[in-house]
């Protein structure tokens, strides 16, 4: 093709963003990293070079794996919930069924509304004298202090980031539906199959790439778990629901101690990466490709 | 036949049912804090068994919380800073998009995959030496309001998700347009300007969108980088009932609804774009 730009031309379009993604976002990153070898406790205007100290403190300190165990149980609870039942509620909304717009608007409102509401509405179904716990009396057991006992407490602030994130991952399951070929779905009806095996040999396959895509974002939107933590319980009781961009937060902004922080922060970066290295290894997509 | 039919309905029934009782769950929460809002000071909010409708209905909790809270100023802010990161990314990635498009120049690997880089960097693992950089700045509101809107607004001003989305749509345009408009006397900056942009208006719909709901919730950033309350925006208004009403929990339920009525009025208007199921391209990590 005729080039119709002076040689100069794509930089002038790329500076813009540039300047905000240098400033914002690979300053800061190589900071991050510079900042977790220095000992800023001591003396913060004479932060001093203390090599991998840091880390070492870090790896001694039994907070810190109560922070790196209620991270991976956040993960492990609720990546599987919001991969698995987004995908049976799509699966159920896409077909033809009157108020379908209705349903949507319904289950997708969660993840309109601020997260900071969001947690405000629980804390109060949460309450002691709450409406759970007088479900709880109604079938006689005993009240459960969701926020306020360290056993429940993290599970009660899952329950509600599970909550907000099912309209959103089933909205990009029904968009992946749209997708599947109707006359896969025909011939299997012609050959008599029941909706079970429809879905197994059908649904399935074709959204494997999806369910790869939703499991990642789901993995990484949980590492970076905090409103809900710091609008329900600041992480307490006893550390029992704090997880690690609380304790990076924490650290930084009210312990001021940036070198331990900024630790935390590259063990963050590197879990994250590792999931978003498995994301563009395994489930293309054609977004990212040059 | 009579028998298949009766299937069918009992099928449709149960179909019904599930999705009512989900829909319900969805929004349960929203509609306690509701009731809790319209209940009076007569009425116990504690008391076994629960009561859902209020006995005496009344809208004393929302006008009392409107007097002392300044919501029209924290929707101002939230609009302010909303409105001028919508505008920054559509116009940043739109930029930054068409070269990597439609262009050839040397480094376009390292600029395309630099940028892909910054997808693998969650906000919150920066966000300390992002502070640090808007404190040097003087980007923050104990300057003045406007630099402070600055540094509220700036740290999110591009991603890289906005430019590949823009990239791909700019990537399904014939080339023939931008050749036929260069023969026509277009320069540059006019190809992207009015052919370019006009066509990918669906795709700059979204990202509008979506980046307005993002920037709208936003709680950490403004929590971190304002101290003055003339610049809270409505999540750090919201957040901040909780501690001027400690155990008045009808005024804090009051608050939360009021600042909800915006983004539920936007998301009505807009449902379309949110549960249509065609905006894949929206996906964001």
């Amino acid at each position: 093709m005729y080039r119709y730009y002076k040689k100069y031309v794509p930089y002038l379009f790329l500076i813009p963003a540039g300047v905000i993604l240098v400033l914002f976002f690979f300053i800061p990153f190589f900071e991050t990293i510079l900042l977790s070898f220095f000992d800023y406790n001591t003396n913060i205007y004479h932060p001093s070079y203390i090599a991998l100290e840091n880390y070492i403190i870090l790896l001694k300190s039994p907070v810190f794996y109560k922070v790196l165990w209620n991270t991976f149980l956040y993960l492990f609870i609720a990546v599987p919930f919001l991969v698995i039942f987004p995908l049976f509620l799509a699966i159920l909304l896409n077909q033809q069924i009157k108020g379908i717009t209705l349903y949507k608007i319904l289950i997708y409102l969660p993840v309109i509304v601020s997260i900071v509401v969001a947690a405000i509405a629980f804390k109060w179904l949460y309450a002691q004298q709450g409406i759970l716990n007088y479900i709880m009396e109604f079938f006689h057991l005993p009240p459960i202090g969701w926020l306020t006992d360290p056993n429940f407490a993290l599970y009660s602030v899952i329950i509600v980031t599970i909550w907000k994130g099912i309209g959103y991952y089933m909205m990009i399951y029904l968009s992946a539906l749209m997708g599947v070929p109707k006359d896969l779905y025909e011939a299997c009806e012609i050959d008599g199959a029941n909706p079970v095996i429809k879905h197994l040999t059908v649904t399935l396959p074709h959204l494997m790439p999806t369910i790869g895509l939703v499991s990642t974002i789901s993995a990484i939107s949980a590492m970076k778990v905090f409103v809900e933590i710091y609008v329900m319980t600041k992480g307490g009781p006893l550390d029992s629901s704090k997880t690690i961009v609380y304790y990076i937060y924490e650290r930084a902004f009210e312990n001021l101690d940036l070198g331990i922080a900024s630790a935390a922060s590259v063990l963050l970066l590197l879990i994250v990466l590792v999931i978003s290295i498995i994301n563009f290894k395994y489930f293309d997509d054609k977004r990212y490709q040059l | 036949m009579k028998i298949n039919n009766f299937k069918t309905k009992l099928k449709g029934c149960s179909i019904h049912l599930t999705l009512i009782f989900i829909s319900l769950l969805s929004i349960f929460p929203f509609l306690w804090l509701l009731s809790t809002a319209l209940k009076g000071p007569d009425e116990n909010i504690f008391q076994y068994p629960p009561e859902f409708l209020p006995k005496y209905p009344t809208l004393d909790n929302f006008t009392g919380v409107w007097r002392q809270i300044p919501f029209m100023l924290y929707f101002l802010n939230s609009m302010i800073v909303a409105g001028f990161t919508v505008i920054l990314n559509l116009i940043l990635s739109a930029l930054a998009a068409y070269p990597l498009a439609r262009m050839e120049f040397r480094g376009k690997k390292i600029v395309f995959y630099s940028i892909l880089a910054t997808i693998m960097i969650p906000f919150q693992a920066i966000m300390l030496p992002v502070y640090l950089i808007v404190l040097k700045l003087n980007m923050v509101d104990s300057v003045n309001n406007f630099m402070g809107f600055l540094g509220l607004i700036l740290p999110f001003a591009v991603n890289a998700f906005g430019i590949f989305l823009m990239r791909q749509a700019f990537l399904s345009i014939p080339r023939e347009l931008e050749e036929a408009a260069f023969v026509d006397g277009c320069n540059v900056f006019q190809i992207w300007w009015k052919i370019l942009l006009p066509m990918v208006k669906p795709t700059l719909a979204v990202l509008a969108i979506f980046t307005f709901i993002g920037s709208w919730g936003e709680f950490l950033w403004p929590s971190i980088v304002l101290s003055k309350k003339a610049l809270y925006t409505l999540p750090v208004g919201v957040n901040d009932l909780q501690g001027l009403f400690s155990a008045n929990w009808r005024y804090i339920a009051a608050g939360s609804i009021i600042a909800t009525i915006p983004i539920l009025i936007f998301f009505i208007a807009m449902q379309r774009y949110f549960i249509s199921g065609e905006n894949e391209g929206a996906i964001k990590g």
